[in-house]
């Protein structure tokens, strides 16, 4: 483990400018990737910016019906939050199927989407790997690639993104708010994770030195009966294989609007916007959620071991619609 | 990793005020040795170690302090297990430089003299664990569930104590033990 000099912030404005006069500089939060990330020689910080003393822990009412949770606020904290369990159960149920208690209670929102991808060849220092060297190519293309992804690839990098949150965040539209040197900004979900294409080492449109203050969650009433279905080898303390979050708007026996989110298929959090467009205006059924879920999966790319996503993720989408529309009280289900 | 030191170097520092125990507000720490106060199970103590240091190693390799075990060092098993401001973390992960101000509680911390943690008690009762190597983790975790209120049936005590791996599978006698804690609890509070 290489040496770092740490120095601890009080305040956000300092920690900002701390880390952004210097390019040697990175933030630590929880620490759950930071630490491993250094530890494995992948992250090589001069010094860390310990921010686990900033203000921005909060879990706190929008005007207008939305709920921003705090850059800082810890994953444990956020899912027993009687506000998210009530009003976007999707999210409270994700973060308590990711990690594990101990790692829950360290862990950060903000860190949670910026965490680095769980891909071997990323975290061995001796393969190739776009991802942490440019231009050495993807060991995980014809490699050991059973967990990598099905969407979103490209010939640089297959690496599945791993938050489940992340996922039930992006079938929500929530918001990231950033600060940094230059002032606050908000990024779209959908904007905040790259698909990894020719530059697979650039994930998020994040400046050096910006920090995520929070994440606003939009006042939704579908999500209310929000879902999220997590797959995967072991029943506890595992990565999705595949996931599904889902909500559905309905409008008597038809569904007026569908929000869902794949997880554990593709290199970012994958919003299904062409199974939501497909599933307006169509009956609540089985049948239905599946002719949806084919189309979405229809453009996946499997390698030489992970071909059992496609059908995977598929059967994940309908059991995850089913079970939002038995909680709306419509559908077939 | 950072020379072994052999035996306790940590050494017990008297109590002085929240401003001097914190991290210096303004400029930085390392990357060489510096002194870092923690509060371990109720004592402060000094202890002189690069900011890269766990707490898991400052504990055991610097102050003698050898119930957090080192399974994975990277935060998978869950043996290093300890509360930190009475919530439990993976000591691994945690920078000891970064606990400055904070409580950091391991096993050696829960017995009151003699007397045994009720959870312990009920581990020995129970035989909850074979070479014992992961049950300091397992109790530190069973003692934060409690708190946690996570015990209602086989299942939820499962999923809630599922970052610390058993290799000898002491599971069933683990989830009897933490039932035997919730079920003494539970009749105490009616008494």
């Amino acid at each position: 483990m290489r040496p770092f000099a740490y120095t601890r912030a009080a305040d956000v404005d300092t920690a900002i400018a701390e880390v952004a006069r210097d390019s040697g500089s990175e933030y630590l939060a929880g620490g759950t990737t930071e630490v491993d990330m250094i530890r494995i020689g992948v992250a090589r910080p001069r010094r860390v910016v310990d921010i686990n003393d900033l203000p921005i822990a909060a879990i706190e009412d929008l005007p207008g019906g939305g709920l921003r949770l705090g850059g800082l606020a810890r994953m444990s904290d956020v899912a027993a939050h009687p506000a998210v369990r009530e009003r976007y159960p999707a999210v409270a149920e994700s973060l308590e199927k990711g990690a594990s208690a101990q790692l829950r209670n360290m862990a950060t929102m903000g860190g949670n989407l910026m965490q680095r991808v769980r891909c071997s060849y990323f975290r061995d220092g001796d393969r190739a790997c776009n991802k942490r060297e440019p231009g050495s190519g993807c060991a995980a293309i014809h490699g050991v690639n059973r967990t990598h992804a099905v969407l979103g690839t490209s010939e640089h990098c297959i690496a599945t993104h791993p938050s489940d949150v992340a996922v039930a965040l992006t079938a929500l539209d929530a918001v990231v708010r950033l600060r940094g040197p230059d002032g606050e900004r908000t990024v779209a979900f959908d904007d905040f994770f790259l698909l990894p294409g020719d530059t697979p080492d650039r994930e998020h449109p994040v400046g050096h030195g910006e920090l995520i203050t929070g994440i606003d969650l939009p006042d939704l009433p579908m999500a209310r009966t929000s879902h999220y279905l997590k797959v995967r080898d072991r029943e506890s303390y595992e990565f999705a294989l595949t996931s599904c979050a889902a909500a559905l708007r309905m409008d008597g026996d038809a569904v007026a609007e569908a929000r869902i989110g794949l997880g554990g298929v593709a290199t970012r959090p994958w919003r299904a916007r062409r199974a939501e467009d497909i599933l307006i205006g169509a009956p609540a059924t089985a049948e239905a959620f599946a002719r949806a879920a084919e189309a979405e999966m229809a453009d996946a790319v499997p390698r030489s071991m992970n071909g059992f996503k496609i059908e995977l993720a598929q059967r994940t989408m309908v059991r995850a619609l089913t079970t939002v529309a038995s909680r709306t009280g419509g559908g077939a289900a | 990793m950072t020379p072994r030191e052999p035996g306790r170097t940590g050494t017990a520092v008297p109590a002085v005020p929240r401003q001097a125990t914190g991290a210096e507000e303004h400029g930085d720490l390392g990357p060489g040795p510096v002194d870092v106060l923690l509060t371990v199970n109720g004592t402060l103590r000094r202890v002189t170690v690069e900011p890269r240091v766990s707490l898991l190693d400052a504990l055991r390799e610097r102050m003698g302090v050898t119930s957090p075990k080192k399974g994975c060092n990277q935060g998978a098993c869950g043996a290093c297990t300890v509360h930190v401001d009475g919530r439990r973390v993976l000591s691994c992960l945690t920078l000891a430089v970064s606990c400055q101000g904070r409580e950091v509680t391991t096993v050696e911390g829960l017995a009151d003299g003699d007397d045994l943690h009720p959870m312990q008690r009920a581990f020995a009762e129970e035989d909850a664990f074979q070479c014992g190597y992961c049950t300091p983790g397992q109790l530190m975790s069973a003692v934060a569930l409690m708190e946690e209120g996570h015990t209602g049936d086989d299942a939820e005590i499962a999923e809630w104590m599922s970052g610390n791996l058993c290799r000898c599978a002491a599971y069933p006698n683990i989830r009897q033990a933490v039932r035997n804690v919730r079920d003494g609890a539970a009749a105490e509070g009616e008494r």
